[in-house]
């Protein structure tokens, strides 16, 4: 099994569910307590990527990362390269590409706090910040923890994205699951089993932890 | 007198029967149109303009007839044709592909070489270097970040590419600039985008846009890497074998030549 390409895609999955973590909570606690007119179009872009095919937003993610858009002009003139088959590109694109599988569960699992036990932290004299992170959150956090996995194991299994913008490049965009799609290209069906095997086993395991989780009681 | 529920269901059943039979009977009326038929074909991704032209020229020719093609990479065409894809004709980008499906057991009749491609170094506009000038060493140039091929382990222009840069010295000033398109198409992509500065493509795509348009291209010395032999093979599924041997017969005559020919590919001789 290819070595490198596993470190990587779990370097890449752990990285972006860090980030998930880090712009969806704040995203997932607006969506779950506004009342705007507008929230439902929010709530489509954030559910944009479970539609659209994979290649056509890596598409649109390679001419973006490109010269031809501000963003990619922008970013080749303050690094020098363009963001497309480097590492940080790929890790943009898988945060993307995941949005909505960590935004989504998280959402949910914060809209069924109980509004009582905010109202009573508010009326205690509790910032609406740390009200979030005392009350709403580890109220909620089983839903976090199932979407954080989720994220995890989407971001591991992620390939038509990947394949877009990662130009197949050894221990920095090439993926466990190009790998996988390359060894069966070659004909090599039995690296490709062994590593898909491999990636069957681990999502079946981090399916069954998110399972479980959910089944949980909210409060003990 | 009206119609009953059940005469009326029952008239209704007759109506759906005459639908049905002139659905299943298509141009029963009018004799004088060919029946029509169809040949689907398995065709390897750098083939995309030229079998365009090819099947256009094809269909004209025999009135009835469509061509579908369907384009991947050798490996991801000969496993489909392995499970059973039911394709008439594949059209590879190298000699190894056909032959093994023949050796399969999937081919009806041997493999044939019908054409050999030639490979050109493309450079976008945008990087000013001139590979008329420079040749093959533009890719040294600090202007070229990105250098687009195809996977050379699975796509023959990929693994001529290699070959070429190698032949050419410049691997070592080459290799960190590398990036890989599963196909051909999308090395075009990546080109494109404007993500690649330079790419290794077929001539025929390269003369056409967006790569006409966006940059310029030279020739790489055809010595400088092992000829991209083209081969096909007619296949034992083949549900209408005489038009997939007369496509055959037609692309490696006279026509089938001439637009090969228009498309920058070398003629096998014979």
């Amino acid at each position: 099994m290819d070595v490198d390409a596993l470190r990587l895609s779990f370097t890449l999955a752990a990285l972006t569910t860090a980030a998930l973590l880090v712009i969806g909570l704040p995203v997932a606690a607006w969506l779950a307590t506004s009342r705007w007119r507008w929230k439902p179009f929010v709530e489509a872009i954030v559910g944009l990527p479970l539609v659209l095919p994979p290649t056509v937003l890596g598409f649109y993610l390679l001419v973006a990362m490109g010269p031809m858009s501000p963003f990619g002009r922008a970013w080749i003139s303050a690094f020098g390269r363009p963001l497309a088959f480097s590492f940080e590109g790929l890790l943009i694109a898988s945060i993307v590409y995941s949005l909505p599988f960590a935004v989504q569960p998280f959402a949910a699992a914060l809209s069924a706090v109980d509004p009582r036990l905010v109202e009573a932290s508010h009326t205690l004299g509790v910032s609406r910040l740390a009200t979030f992170f005392r009350v709403s959150l580890p109220v909620a956090a089983p839903g976090v923890v199932a979407g954080a996995v989720l994220t995890f194991a989407h971001t591991l299994g992620e390939f038509g994205v990947v394949l877009m913008v990662g130009g197949n490049i050894r221990g920095e965009t090439r993926t466990l699951s190009i790998a996988i799609f390359d060894a069966v290209e070659q004909l090599d069906y039995a690296t490709a089993s062994r590593t898909a095997l491999f990636l069957l086993a681990l999502s079946f395991a981090v399916l069954v932890v998110t399972y479980s989780l959910r089944r949980r009681p909210v409060l003990g | 007198m009206r119609p009953n529920g059940r005469e009326r269901s029952s008239l209704r059943a007759a109506a759906a029967l005459v639908v049905l039979a002139a659905l299943a009977a298509p141009g029963s009326g009018r004799a004088a149109e060919p029946a029509p038929r169809k040949l689907a074909v398995a065709a390897s991704a750098n083939l995309r303009l030229v079998l365009l032209e090819l099947a256009g020229a094809f269909e004209r020719r025999n009135p009835g007839v469509t061509v579908e093609p369907t384009y991947g990479s050798s490996g991801l065409l000969q496993a489909q044709i392995g499970q059973g894809a039911p394709f008439d004709l594949f059209l590879g980008a190298d000699r190894e592909s056909a032959v093994r499906l023949g050796a399969a057991g999937h081919a009806r009749g041997e493999p044939f070489h019908y054409a050999t491609g030639r490979l050109v170094l493309w450079v976008a506009a945008g990087a000013r270097v001139d590979p008329n000038v420079l040749g093959m060493a533009s890719v040294a140039n600090p202007a070229i970040k990105r250098i687009a091929i195809a996977n050379p382990d699975v796509a023959p222009y990929g693994a001529a590419a290699v070959q070429a840069i190698r032949s050419a010295g410049l691997q070592d000033v080459a290799k960190p600039k590398l990036v890989l398109g599963e196909s051909i198409l999308q090395v075009v992509q990546f080109a494109q985008s404007g993500n690649a500065q330079a790419a290794f493509v077929p001539w025929s795509l390269a003369l056409v846009p967006p790569l006409a348009a966006q940059g310029r291209y030279v020739v790489v010395p055809p010595g400088s890497y092992p000829p991209i032999e083209q081969y096909g093979v007619v296949l034992g599924r083949a549900r209408d074998p005489r038009l997939a041997e007369d496509f055959v017969t037609f692309l490696l005559g006279t026509s089938g030549r001439t637009i090969l020919e228009r498309h920058k590919y070398a003629l096998p001789t014979n």
